[in-house]
């Protein structure tokens, strides 16, 4: 199977690859895990104080999808609020690195990472700062 | 004498519905359908017998490759039971769980690299504690706790860990092919 070009440029040269701090503010870490491939997601967000994400960082065990479709998804969740962050889908990331069908668990796990990582910080800090601004 | 597929596997093989088993008996069952059914018998028997015959083998096969490893026997039970353990879909796992599997999958990956079968064999010894650990649980899951959810959750971890030991003999046999 012929991975795109797309793939083939994440994967040879991944954006944000590595972690932040553990106790480093603003932090929030998401991990999931396809049992199927066995492939694992870590990814994290670092939000500013106005709620927009500036930085984004993954580590992925897996095939050249997964980490092309995980390293896309850093890029992507940066300047993004937390809510925006959450509401991008694995058929945008599917698209835009042309998957083909028997890859787009790979698109899943991403999108669930990014998920599981708005969730965790929402966890930690209780509601983003934009959503509180929002309501006042 | 019809196949009745209305019967699952575990009644075709006249084994109660049940996790536990005793792989003798299964071998036993296996054995004595298989000898009634196998199409050698109904070599000089007409087309349509022959047919259900080999319906019948067929099934009988089936039912045996799943019974026979744990890890198909829990799904196909959790199955039987209304439960889909969501091994293609359910990405959501324990994050102690997912931890250890990052820290796993590094040591795959730095044991590959520095091309040290001694501690590809770590990991493996590692991975098999831990798999008899889960295959206890699912044994009361699936047994005595009835707890179907922590059966899915189980099978998928276990599905999880068969990927990571793949992993680990693939390079352990990259790393035995780099030998002289």
């Amino acid at each position: 199977m012929a991975y795109s070009d797309k793939v083939i440029d994440h994967y040879e040269n991944p954006r944000n690859v590595g972690s932040f701090a553990k106790d480093e503010d603003g932090v929030a870490t998401g991990m999931v895990g396809a049992p199927a491939c066995g492939d694992v997601m870590k990814l994290q967000i670092k939000v500013g104080p106005n709620g927009v994400i500036e930085d984004a960082k993954f580590k992925t065990y897996g095939c050249g999808s997964a980490i092309a479709s995980s390293s896309l998804v850093t890029e992507w969740v940066k300047g993004k609020t937390l809510e925006e962050a959450a509401t991008i889908r694995n058929t945008q990331i599917a698209e835009e690195l042309a998957l083909p069908p028997v890859k787009i668990h790979c698109s899943i796990l991403a999108e669930d990472a990014i998920k599981a990582a708005v969730a965790d910080y929402r966890k930690k800090y209780g509601e983003d700062d934009a959503a509180k601004k929002a309501a006042d | 004498m019809n196949p009745e597929f209305t019967r699952n596997h575990f009644e075709l093989l006249g084994l109660p519905v049940a996790f536990a088993l005793e792989l003798e008996a299964l071998e036993r069952a296996y054995l004595d359908l298989q000898s009634r059914v196998h199409p050698d018998r109904f070599a000089s028997a007409g087309e349509s017998e022959r047919r259900v015959a080999m319906q019948w083998a067929t099934r009988a096969n089936e039912a045996y490759r799943t019974l026979r490893n744990p890890l198909d026997r829990a799904r196909y039970l959790l199955g039987l039971k209304g439960f889909d353990t969501g091994e293609e879909s359910n990405t959501s796992m324990p994050a102690d769980f997912l931890m250890q599997q990052m820290e796993w999958r590094e040591a795959v990956e730095a044991g590959r690299a520095g091309d040290d079968p001694a501690a590809l064999e770590a990991v493996r010894g590692e991975l098999a504690a831990a798999r008899r650990e889960m295959q206890a649980l699912l044994a009361r899951a699936l047994g005595g706790d009835r707890n179907y959810e922590a059966g899915c959750s189980l099978v998928r971890k276990l599905r999880f860990l068969d990927r990571l030991e793949e992993e680990i003999d693939d390079a352990l046999e990259a790393a035995s092919e780099g030998r002289p």
